[in-house]
């Protein structure tokens, strides 16, 4: 229209065209949380129809062929779509700060990564309304994710969206890993950085190695379903079992991937918590760093009853890979040892991850000797097995740290006794969901059917995960309450409410969009507690 | 000790905080970014490359019998040619890189305009090859692999020509120097890169 080109060319920006085009990392970090929150809704929904139509036997609410619909989606979402984009929204809030940065080294290759994210779980998601979301399984082993066998458009929406969330992970991966390699303050030096910096360039370097491979498979998958590739396709000369080798040489990785930043976050509260200096603080790099590395070796653990993987190599490899954990398990343990603990929310979601997260590991590890993962392979073993590990494990500690730096990221504090009633409620929720599934898979119940026969025996423990799983969802409820009224009239957060040790708490909060007006002396891995107790760092420089 | 936030990057990191690369400096972020972004690139390569290599062993002949047109052996001349052409714009590629570190625009633009049409004459090259071909992609395991190789391969051809361009575009407009050129130098390795993985894919395709 004429009239339009008459305007001034600068009007004021409005709040919400701010937020569309930031490259503000804190608010990018943010937009990160928000797009995550709403995906755990519609995961937990997902979820929640799986448990209501396994809750009796029988077929009651659900097709099979929409069961499967469910049970893919549910996990696809809640690995790509919440879990890893929360872990990478709070490091793109906490890194720059902890660093003592202004920015990420590529600010619109950062907005880049995180509009990737909702556009692409738009494309995922629409498969529900165009006819059929993707139905085999979030491992999309073929022949079940073939053309012949899951003819709707869901799998093909299903590849696009993965391949598009992948690229989105790897250039967070290099944004990260120039950033913390770059941008790092004076006497930001690697060995003083946070836990939770670290923990995040193992994570980077995890998600620059695996999740490539895991956009070939894809590649591939999508060449056999739209034009007749002949990659796994037994038929024509392909092989199944090497999307299993493909898909699992990311997808092992991507369990790392999910938790370490969660341990990064966990190792920064219990100290803070605790009134200690972390434990072994190199001994914790290391240990992540080897768990990184180990992490790589271990892929085939997920194919020993496929019969084509050399056994004695990838069990004794699990095996080892326990051991890394066993090493940061110790550095909790002994941190909060003798230490004057305070049970702020925070410090409980951080304990609830220990319990939990040590659940996950001691039943995982029971799966690595060759006879007994025969016995409990695809049975509700190893769902109980994941779940410990990534709900337990990893969104316990994304909930943590949220709590922990959701002061720092609104300037407000979060109402202790809602918080208490979530993690009350979430623990309940969760072991009685999830600790029936290590019954259900010993007593042969597979993972992934819909009905089960009612004389098998595995009613009632059904029945119990299925209420479980409805108090998880009731959880969040005063989570988000919390959230609500604390954003209005919460009690204000200052610098540092905590006493942390970290540079994020030397800064307003939030903080000012150029992050700091000025830096402490930064002479040892605890710049603020240095600071606070007169210690000019002179003496251990 | 307190610092002012827009300076206490540029005290430890000058060159990484302009984002310009100097000779003695170390690297720039883009280049930097760009050397992580290639680890990705190998690791997706790696992946197709697995592929290939787990069905052709699989196979018990290679190629497999029944289509000559998959006796790629008797046809190595034109993709031989081209291979040449693209191993040549890798040298151009880096002449650019050469000029612009030593402030020459000129030459920096004469030699990236020689990338670039190499680099587009080897695209259309393939494209002709394609239609030479007697198989498609849904002919088989070689097939399959033959076209997701090379495929995927053109596409990041394309898209170092197009970056290519760009840097060609603003060299034209002259906003490199000899300290700020940061995006040749990325745009080079990403280009040496492709370079590489075609002289692996063209022998073992039409030759081993």
């Amino acid at each position: 229209m004429a009239t339009t080109a008459l305007r001034p060319a600068v009007r004021q920006r409005t709040t919400l065209y701010e937020w569309l085009t930031t490259t503000d990392h804190k608010k990018i970090g943010i937009l990160y949380t928000i797009s995550s929150f709403v995906f755990l809704a519609v995961g937990g929904l997902l979820a929640l129809g799986v448990r209501t139509e396994l809750a009796q036997p029988g077929l009651q609410f659900f097709s099979e062929a929409t069961y499967n619909q469910l049970f893919t989606m549910h996990a696809s979402v809640m690995i790509f779509w919440v879990i890893i984009p929360f872990l990478a929204g709070l490091g793109n809030y906490i890194v720059p700060l902890q660093i003592g940065a202004a920015d990420m080294a590529f600010p619109r290759i950062n907005a880049l990564s995180f509009w990737m994210i909702p556009f692409s779980g738009l494309v995922v998601m629409s498969g529900f309304f165009l006819g059929g979301a993707a139905d085999a399984g979030w491992t999309a082993y073929p022949p079940l994710s073939s053309i012949k066998y899951s003819p709707g458009p869901g799998m093909n929406l299903w590849i696009v969206a993965l391949i598009l969330i992948g690229t989105s992970s790897i250039l967070g991966a290099v944004n990260f890993l120039v950033t913390i390699f770059r941008m790092r303050a004076p006497g930001m030096t690697l060995f003083r950085m946070p836990i939770m910096v670290w923990t995040i360039i193992v994570t980077s370097v995890l998600v620059l190695m695996g999740t490539p491979v895991l956009t070939s498979a894809l590649m591939m998958l999508f060449i056999d379903r739209n034009f007749g590739g002949s990659f796994f396709d037994p038929a024509t000369g392909g092989s199944a079992i090497l999307w299993q080798n493909i898909f699992w040489f990311y997808s092992h990785p991507a369990v790392y991937i999910m938790v370490l930043p969660g341990m990064g976050a966990i190792s920064e509260i219990i100290p803070v918590f605790s009134r200690k200096p972390l434990f072994g603080y190199k001994a914790f790099i290391f240990a992540t760093a080897g768990i990184g590395a180990l992490g790589f070796s271990v892929w085939a653990h997920h194919m020993f009853t496929t019969g084509s993987v050399f056994l004695p190599f990838f069990s004794i490899m699990t095996f080892f890979i326990g051991v890394p954990t066993g090493v940061k398990m110790f550095n909790w343990i002994a941190t909060m040892w003798r230490g004057q603990i305070t049970f702020k929310t925070p410090m409980l979601f951080a304990v609830g991850f220990l319990s939990m997260f040590l659940i996950g590991g001691i039943n995982g590890v029971f799966s690595a000797p060759v006879p007994v993962d025969y016995a409990i392979h695809a049975t509700y073993w190893v769902v109980a097995h994941i779940h410990y590990v990534l709900f337990g494990g990893s969104f316990l500690a994304i909930m943590a740290g949220f709590y922990y730096w959701f002061p720092k990221m609104s300037g407000k504090m979060l109402d202790e006794g809602l918080g208490k009633l979530h993690f009350v409620l979430v623990m309940i929720g969760l072991n009685l969901t999830f600790l029936p599934m290590h019954t259900l898979g010993l007593l042969g119940m597979p993972r992934r059917i819909a009905d089960y026969s009612p004389t098998a025996g595995w009613n009632d423990l059904n029945l119990a995960a299925t209420a479980g799983g409805f108090i998880v969802g009731i959880s969040l409820l005063p989570l988000l309450w919390n959230i609500y009224i604390s954003l209005r009239n919460g009690k204000a957060a200052g610098n540092d409410p905590w006493e942390g040790n970290t540079l994020e708490w030397a800064t307003s909060s939030p903080p000012p969009a150029w992050n700091f007006d000025r830096l402490p002396a930064i002479t040892s891995e605890r710049p603020l507690f240095d600071a606070r107790h007169g210690r000019s760092g002179s003496d251990h420089a | 000790m307190s610092l002012a936030s827009a300076d206490h990057g540029v005290v430890e990191h000058d060159a990484g905080a302009h984002g310009a690369t100097g000779a003695h400096k170390g690297l720039g972020n883009p280049v930097l970014g760009m050397l992580l972004f290639i680890v990705s690139e190998i690791m997706f390569f790696g992946g197709l490359f697995a592929a290939y290599f787990s069905l052709r062993t699989a196979t018990g002949t290679w190629p497999p019998a029944g289509n000559g047109a998959f006796l790629l052996h008797d046809e190595v001349l034109f993709p031989g040619i081209m291979t040449s052409l693209l191993v040549l714009s890798s040298i151009t590629c880096q002449f650019a890189v050469w000029r612009i570190r030593r402030g020459d625009r000129k030459g920096m633009n004469r030699a990236l305009l020689m990338t670039v049409l190499l680099g587009a004459i080897f695209l259309i090259g393939q494209a002709y090859d394609y239609t030479q071909l007697g198989f498609g992609i849904a002919d088989g395991v070689f097939g399959s692999t033959y076209f997701i190789l090379t495929g995927f391969h053109g596409a990041h051809v394309l898209g170092g020509v197009l970056m290519l361009s760009v840097c060609l575009y603003r060299g034209g407009l002259g906003q490199f120097s000899a300290q700020h050129h940061d995006m040749v130098e990325a745009t080079s390795i990403y280009w040496h890169f492709v370079d590489v993985v075609w002289v692996l894919l063209f022998s073992l395709l039409y030759i081993i």
